[in-house]
């Protein structure tokens, strides 16, 4: 860990002004993916702005009918919200299935959405990664890749984004506001947060420099069977293999999103109309361009048996 | 004392204290807090700095150049100590390779520098600081493509029984070739990582040419004598300290690079050191479990009778290393006249391979019993059944050597009933609950017995307490209550009369914790030193020893009785022994054995594999206490269910590291994976082992566990998966179409 300085800030305004004062300076919450980054300085960042007391941490309905939620909003909290539970079922299950209790006590929903990848060789800083070190070339493309993407990966990347909040949030179509040192605020479509790596994968979202997220919305409560599936080698308090983020209609149209196979939460509008006519079309239409290694091929046939199952238990 | 004859009755077998199942004495200080381990010691001495250890960031080659200017001039540095500028150390017992000292880089993360601060903050700081010029060489990091040019090479692993490179009994290929039904397959174990709890951690402090370790570690007389080794210092100048050690499962049997690193780094900074392992280090810096590749053939009559085995396991080590010696059980477990078993090793640059809970047997049951799983069904054959066939009284390989005790076939008998084995559809794949396919798996647990000497102090004071000391450990295994257990049952006072003081090397020196050695030898060596102190007592109090009952405090000979406080009325009474062996494990086999039953649900469209329920019989002489002995074998149960299902340390062959190297990517079993376990102990003695009669347990409790999922995941599927861990993506191409 990096010397660093500290300062706690009360307002929106104040945060981003702080971080814009500080060039390397960055935000922190909840703290559960920067710290572990910082001490093993994959992150060094010179200056920490704490914005745990900016009162984002409530959820409100929206006019439209839907749900605004704090970007401060503890992933406990928020699986536990009772119109989260009711409406938005897929994302409260997909909390629940991340981390353990006491991370989820802690972790905030911005915070959430900008954990960084688990790919054990971004965490090894004596190896190369282009996502740590731009340039310095990809060790796991022939190393050990098993937990890693196999679509919409790159020459420079294949690295996963590790979060199972954001693969409901997907499925929901969660917008993403924010404001800048500006004061300038923008609501950017979940689809569009996340980057795909490119040659670029140090570059995880579209977020600029010291972009403070300040909400998360949901829009009106779609309805259907809601499931989370998360797919592991163990059976709590591990990352995804692959996991599936379903909203099923009685008509048998739905919505359908991947984790742990991608840079971002993965979702193709294209197979969500393929759903009706099963896993195995909704499949092909999401993994249609992969290209997987030899240690995770075999996250193919498993997202495609895994919609099966969850299709299953949502049309039960 | 010497044990030489078989025991006879002795206070022991009162079973007043000794045999209940009694709460530990140190489970309120390990709950509360109040239980210090190695890096808590704060009030130990004063003063301490930080260390922070650098590990290599090449896996095989030397070290040019090392940079120091940054990190010397980093805030709050007191010294920094490198590879370079220390000559090559000695290695300790039981190390291959070398901890510290000199340019040559044996392995990935091999220490190479240690950084003294006034925080740990600032050492980890500056020990970034700190840039290398590395001369890297090309290195050997992939077991199987090694496997073809492994030497013959026999073991006497320090920590269980060893083999030779080769044992051969009869003529095992011309009896295999006729045996009317053979098995022959080849099945593959993982390397894996100790992942215990606490680091491995010392505070290191120097009093001129004097050295104290507040430490880590199971073997305490080792350890002194080890780190006098390394460091080139009369063994008489250190101290060891350990009286909580937080898991160690072989990890810390020896002497690792905290303990050097911390002294060296006191030296140099002139202020006592602590530091401990990061978890990366732990995996890449210290030893873990070899993977192997094993070969199995059995060849049987029709009637199951087994005519012919054959086992052979390959493993990897760097230079001096020693081979895992997977095929011991198989020397020993079943029947059969013609047998042969090898041990090759190939030549590997990872990081060192060595002792973990149960070497040999744990990874050689789990490919034996799988075998033995193949072969009862190609027979027709109940696998419970077909164990029964083949067990034996006596050592296959020289029948005039008996078991002392051997009640494998109880273990057996006694778990399938238990379990309801006979609810087991012997057609795989063939019984469904919702998504889940359940199957039902057995497997033989089997562990020798071993026996080293063992010494403790006893003293009486003037209260009439009981104060025991002894060098050994308890690393979470129930040490500290068995033997207040052991010394109250001999001197005939309550448990909380004891007083039990253990870890330290200016105690006598004990058996330590490993081999699951640990209980039998170390109360065997109470026991002998609280029958001298029950000499001095008799004599003290002018009874006559042979005649005298300690109970209740008291000593008591037909109608008198006195206070057993009043012998030390006039000073404390002490009294120290050792217990030594004769040849009775040689004479006779001294071994451990369990029946494993498992029952696992496999999900019909994912592979995930979940263990329902599992039970353990086990027959290991007597059990000294109950309830710490099922602690120690579920504890055992679940990390057979880690070798089973997920751990596995992830090899990049290319770069030569273990990849996954902290408890986020080495995954072992959390609570959501252990469902019901149930343990047995059969009611039984060996009074060939000890005075105790006991033997151990804490590792006959992972011996085949693995398997027995593994046969189970089989029941399920029908899927046959021979590399452990039976990860979902060795399933999922061959089960049925999902839904």
């Amino acid at each position: 860990m990096k010397a660093f300085t500290y300062e706690r800030v009360s307002s929106p305004a104040q945060a981003v002004a702080a971080v814009a004062r500080n060039p390397g300076a960055k935000f922190i919450a909840g703290g559960t993916n920067l710290l572990d980054l910082m001490k093993l300085q994959i992150e060094t960042p010179t200056h920490l702005v704490d914005i745990n007391s900016l009162k984002l941490d409530g959820i409100e309905a929206t006019p439209e009918g839907g749900l605004r939620i704090g970007a401060l909003m503890r992933n406990t909290d928020l699986a536990a919200d009772e119109r989260i539970r009711r409406d938005y079922g897929v994302l409260s299950r997909a909390l629940l299935a991340g981390a353990s209790g006491q991370l989820r006590n802690r972790a905030t929903t911005a915070g959430n959405l900008l954990q960084r990848t688990r790919c054990p060789y971004f965490y090894d800083t004596a190896h190369p990664c282009n996502k740590r070190e731009p340039g310095s070339g990809c060790s796991a493309l022939d190393g050990v890749s098993r937990q890693l993407g196999v679509v919409g990966v790159s020459e420079a990347c294949i690295a996963t984004n590790p979060s199972d909040m954001a693969v409901a949030m997907r499925a929901l179509d969660a917008t993403i506001e924010t404001v800048d040192a500006d004061g300038k605020t923008r609501a950017i479509p979940i689809a569009e947060f996340h980057r795909l790596p490119g040659d670029t994968p140090h570059v995880e979202t579209v977020l600029d420099p010291g972009e403070l997220i300040t909400a998360v919305t949901l829009p009106p409560p779609v309805g259907g069977k809601q499931v989370y599936r998360k797919v592991r080698d163990r059976a709590s308090y591990a990352f995804a293999l692959v996991s599936v983020a379903a909203i099923v209609q009685p008509d048998g149209t739905g919505r359908v999103a991947l984790g742990g196979v991608a840079h971002k939460p993965w979702r193709i509008e294209g197979a969500d109309a393929e759903l009706s006519r099963g896993a195995k079309a909704a499949a092909a239409a999401l993994l249609a361009d992969a290209k997987p290694t030899r240690d995770n091929a075999f996250k193919l046939p498993l997202v495609e048996r895994t919609i099966a199952t969850v299709l299953t238990e949502a049309r039960a | 004392m010497k044990f030489d004859t078989p025991a006879g009755t002795s206070p022991i077998d009162q079973l007043k204290v000794i045999g209940r199942p009694t709460d530990r004495i140190d489970g309120k200080y390990k709950t509360t807090g109040t239980a210090p381990y190695a890096y808590e010691r704060h009030d130990a001495v004063p003063n301490q700095a930080y260390g922070f250890v650098l590990g290599s960031a090449i896996a095989k080659g030397r070290i040019d150049a090392m940079h120091l200017s940054d990190a010397r001039s980093a805030p709050g540095v007191l010294a920094i100590v490198t590879t370079l500028d220390t000559p090559r150390l000695g290695r300790g017992r039981m190390n291959a390779a070398y901890l510290f000292g000199g340019p040559v880089i044996q392995h990935y993360h091999q220490a190479i520098a240690v950084v003294v601060a006034e925080t740990f903050e600032q050492a980890r700081a500056a020990a970034h600081l700190i840039r290398v010029d590395y001369r890297q060489e090309p290195g050997k990091y992939d077991l199987e493509a090694e496997a073809p040019h492994a030497e013959p090479v026999a073991s006497d692993s320090g920590e269980g029984s060893g083999a030779p490179h080769e044992a051969r009994i009869g003529n095992f290929e011309e009896a295999f070739a006729a045996a009317p039904v053979k098995l022959d397959e080849s099945y593959t174990t993982s390397d894996e990582s100790h992942a215990m709890m606490e680091p491995h951690a010392t505070i290191a402090a120097w009093n001129g040419d004097k050295l104290t370790l507040w430490t880590s570690n199971q073997m305490i007389a080792w350890g002194k004598g080890s780190i006098a080794k390394i460091l080139g210092i009369p063994a008489e100048n250190v101290r060891l300290d350990a009286p909580y050690v937080g898991g160690g499962f072989g990890g810390k049997l020896f002497i690792r690079a905290d303990a050097v690193l911390a002294a060296l780094g006191a030296k140099a900074a002139g202020r006592p050191v602590k530091l401990a392992l990061t978890r990366p280090l732990i995996a890449n810096n210290t030893t873990h479990r070899p993977a192997t590749i094993q070969r199995i053939r059995i060849g049987a009559n029709p009637d199951g009778t087994i005519t012919a085995i054959a086992h052979e396991s390959t493993s990897g080590n760097l230079a001096d290393g020693k081979p895992e010696t997977a095929v011991d059980q198989t020397r020993l477990l079943y029947a059969g006249a013609n047998r042969l078993t090898a041990l090759r090793l190939a030549h590997l640059d990872l990081p060192e391979g060595n002792a973990m809970r149960a070497p040999g047997e744990a990874p050689g049951l789990l490919a034996l019993e799988i075998a033995m799983d193949e072969m009862a069904e190609k027979l027709g054959i109940d696998p419970v059944q077909f164990r029964i066939i083949n067990d034996t009284q006596v050592d296959p390989e020289k029948p005039e050597r008996r078991f002392s005790h051997r009640d494998l076939v109880g273990c057996l008998r006694h778990g399938a009933e238990r379990f309801g084995w006979d609810r087991r559809q012997q057609q795989p794949g063939h019984v469904r609950d919702g998504r889940w396919l359940v199957g039902y798996g057995m497997a033989v647990g089997f562990r020798n017995n071993l026996l080293t000497k063992s010494a403790a102090r006893v003293r009486l004071d003037g209260r009439g307490m009981v104060t025991v000391e002894t060098d050994m450990t308890d690393i979470g295994t129930g040490s500290y209550t068995i033997l207040a257990q052991t010394a109250a049952e001999m001197m005939g006072v309550p448990l909380e009369m004891v007083n039990v003081r253990l870890g330290d090397s200016a105690f006598p020196a004990s058996a330590g914790s490993g081999g699951q050695w640990g209980a039998n030898n170390s109360t065997a060596g109470v026991y002998a030193a609280c029958v001298k102190l029950r000499e001095a007592v008799a004599a003290k109090l002018g009874f006559n020893s042979a005649e005298a009952v300690f109970a209740d405090n008291e000593v008591r000979s037909g109608n008198r009785s006195v206070p057993l406080a009043a012998a030390a009325s006039g000073g404390e009474l002490v009294a120290e022994d050792m217990i030594e062996y004769g040849d009775l494990a040689k004479k006779q086999q001294q071994s451990t054995f369990a029946g494993h039953f498992a029952e696992v649900g496999v999900d019909a469209a994912t592979a995930e594999i979940r263990v329902r329920r599992m039970l353990a019989v086990c027959a290991a002489g007597r059990i000294l206490n109950p309830k710490s002995a099922r602690s120690q074998v579920i504890g055992a149960m679940t990390m057979g269910v880690g070798a089973a299902l997920m751990e596995k340390l992830a090899v990049d062959t290319k770069r030569g590291f273990f990849v996954n190297h902290d408890l986020a990517g080495y995954e072992v079993p959390v609570h959501a994976d252990i469902p019901h376990q149930d343990v047995v102990f059969l009611d039984e003695v060996d009074p060939m082992s000890s005075p105790m009669k006991a033997k151990g347990v804490a590792e006959l409790g992972i011996c085949g566990v693995g398997a027995a999922v593994a046969n189970a995941v089989y029941n399920a599927t029908g899927i046959r998966v021979r590399d452990y861990p039976l990860t979902l993506d060795k399933l999922i191409e061959r089960l049925p179409e999902a839904v």
